[in-house]
């Protein structure tokens, strides 16, 4: 049976890639659309109306949004290579995590980059904070999901890759290795998955929308 | 199952303790509850939930849990009987949305319209409604999220409805408008009065003390 499965997606978004490395990792194959956030097509707005933005995925013309509700979906309905446990617990702990990391992390991440003086020093140690946590989750396994990448290591893309290119673009240190040696060894590796590896936007493209979209001008360290 | 095996450290007047207490109900499983004082949290809480430092959390077998919509998914797949959650993937995933939706997009305008005032308030009150007129969508016209019978949502979102009444009667702002959603009003009408579902309310006389004061106090904090 020909499947249809279409996502929606913006080449910088880290949301819209974690559904990229799934699929990937899934071998699913797919069609691809990319937004243009200044002239959101119709079809994106037709398919979520609630939000208005990516990713939205289509399967079958069943759609979707929210990427961890995406991630789950995709793990329930293609079961190879499964990026949740068995376990309950051991599952509700991974939704925990997931569930952190998108709440608090980005803004975080944001408020250290972007602001500045004390606002900045407040934000950096909170940012610093919230790393620690994952630091000290990660415990001695390779992946947040074991011996595989699992879905906090898919959620945590905001820090295995986006987290350096921000901070290269808006000149603030937040993952210094000497602090979370563990952390900075994860990233390397996450990276280093073919499918993760094949799912990253561009560094410099990246780093030049960021400055370019946030007038970012030579920010101080 | 050994009434000691299942904890709930949750807080008498609190929403998200309530739809884990709902949730067990549900399912019949017996636990032991403590009760928190939430301006002097207990050691057991801080220890159990070192990242939110929140109620509630469920403690399995010694294992703790935090979040209740993480909580709520646990219990559901952790005990099967009378199941929350449809088979479908495609039905869980819409349930899990709307869900998050409700927590994200709901009781946020609600808490913001109860506790600031003028403009604010006004504008949170409009969110409020919007946000809510967009939750009825997702009933698809059913009695409750679940279908005939309670499901993810309906225990997950319900609650809305008291606190946004109690809201609107503490701020005099209507929230819950019958007429521009009839669906959801009649939705959280259906919903309290499902008897597993009164049976764990607090005292809604007690309810509504608490919060008037609790209103009292944020809204002379903000200046």
């Amino acid at each position: 049976m020909a499947e249809e499965v279409l996502l929606f997606g913006f080449w910088g978004s880290p949301f819209s890639r974690r559904v990229e490395m799934v699929l990937k990792l899934k071998g699913i194959e797919y069609k691809y659309i990319d937004e243009d956030f200044s002239n959101k097509s119709p079809s994106l707005l037709k398919y979520n109306p609630i939000h208005k933005k990516v990713p939205v995925f289509v399967h079958n013309g069943k759609h979707l949004a929210e990427s961890l509700v995406i991630l789950e979906y995709i793990d329930e309905t293609w079961k190879d290579h499964p990026i949740l446990p068995k376990d309950p617990y051991k599952i509700a702990n991974a939704r925990f995590w997931a569930k952190f990391i998108d709440e608090k992390y980005l803004s975080a991440i944001w408020k250290s980059c972007t602001s500045e003086g004390k606002e900045r020093e407040k934000a950096v140690e909170e940012t610093s904070e919230l790393l620690q946590f994952l630091e000290n989750e990660l415990k001695e396994q390779k992946y947040f999901g074991g011996e595989t990448l699992g879905l906090v290591d898919i959620a945590a893309n905001i820090i295995g890759y986006w987290l350096e290119i921000f901070e290269e673009a808006f000149g603030v240190e937040l993952l210094r290795k000497e602090k979370f040696p563990k952390l900075c060894n994860w990233a390397n590796e996450f990276v280093s998955v073919s499918a993760i590896k094949e799912n990253l936007p561009p560094r410099d493209k990246l780093i030049a929308f960021l400055r370019n979209r946030f007038g970012v001008g030579n920010a101080s360290k | 199952m050994a009434e000691e095996s299942v904890k709930l450290l949750g807080y008498w007047g609190s929403p998200f303790a309530l739809r884990v207490k709902w949730a067990l109900k549900l399912k019949g499983i017996q636990y032991h509850y403590v009760e928190e004082d939430l301006p002097n949290k207990s050691p057991m809480l801080l220890q159990y939930n070192p990242v939110y430092k929140k109620i509630p959390v469920l403690v399995h077998d010694d294992k703790p849990l935090a979040e209740s919509l993480v909580i709520l998914e646990y219990i559901d797949e952790e005990w099967k009987q009378n199941p929350l959650l449809p088979i479908d993937p495609y039905e869980r995933a819409k349930a899990r949305f709307w869900a998050k939706f409700a927590d994200d997009k709901c009781v946020p305008p609600v808490m913001a319209a109860f506790s600031k005032k003028g403009e604010e308030q006004e504008r949170a009150a409009k969110e409020a409604r919007e946000n809510l007129k967009t939750l009825e969508s997702g009933l698809e016209g059913k009695r409750f999220f679940g279908g005939e019978t309670i499901g993810f949502v309906d225990i997950a979102a319900g609650w809305i409805g008291c606190w946004a009444r109690m809201t609107g009667e503490i701020i005099g702002i209507n929230l819950i408008d019958a007429e521009t959603m009839p669906l959801l009003d009649a939705w959280f009408q259906d919903f309290l009065e499902v008897p597993f579902i009164k049976e764990c309310m607090p005292p809604q006389d007690k309810l509504l003390e608490h919060n008037k004061e609790f209103h009292k106090i944020l809204t002379a904090a903000s200046t």
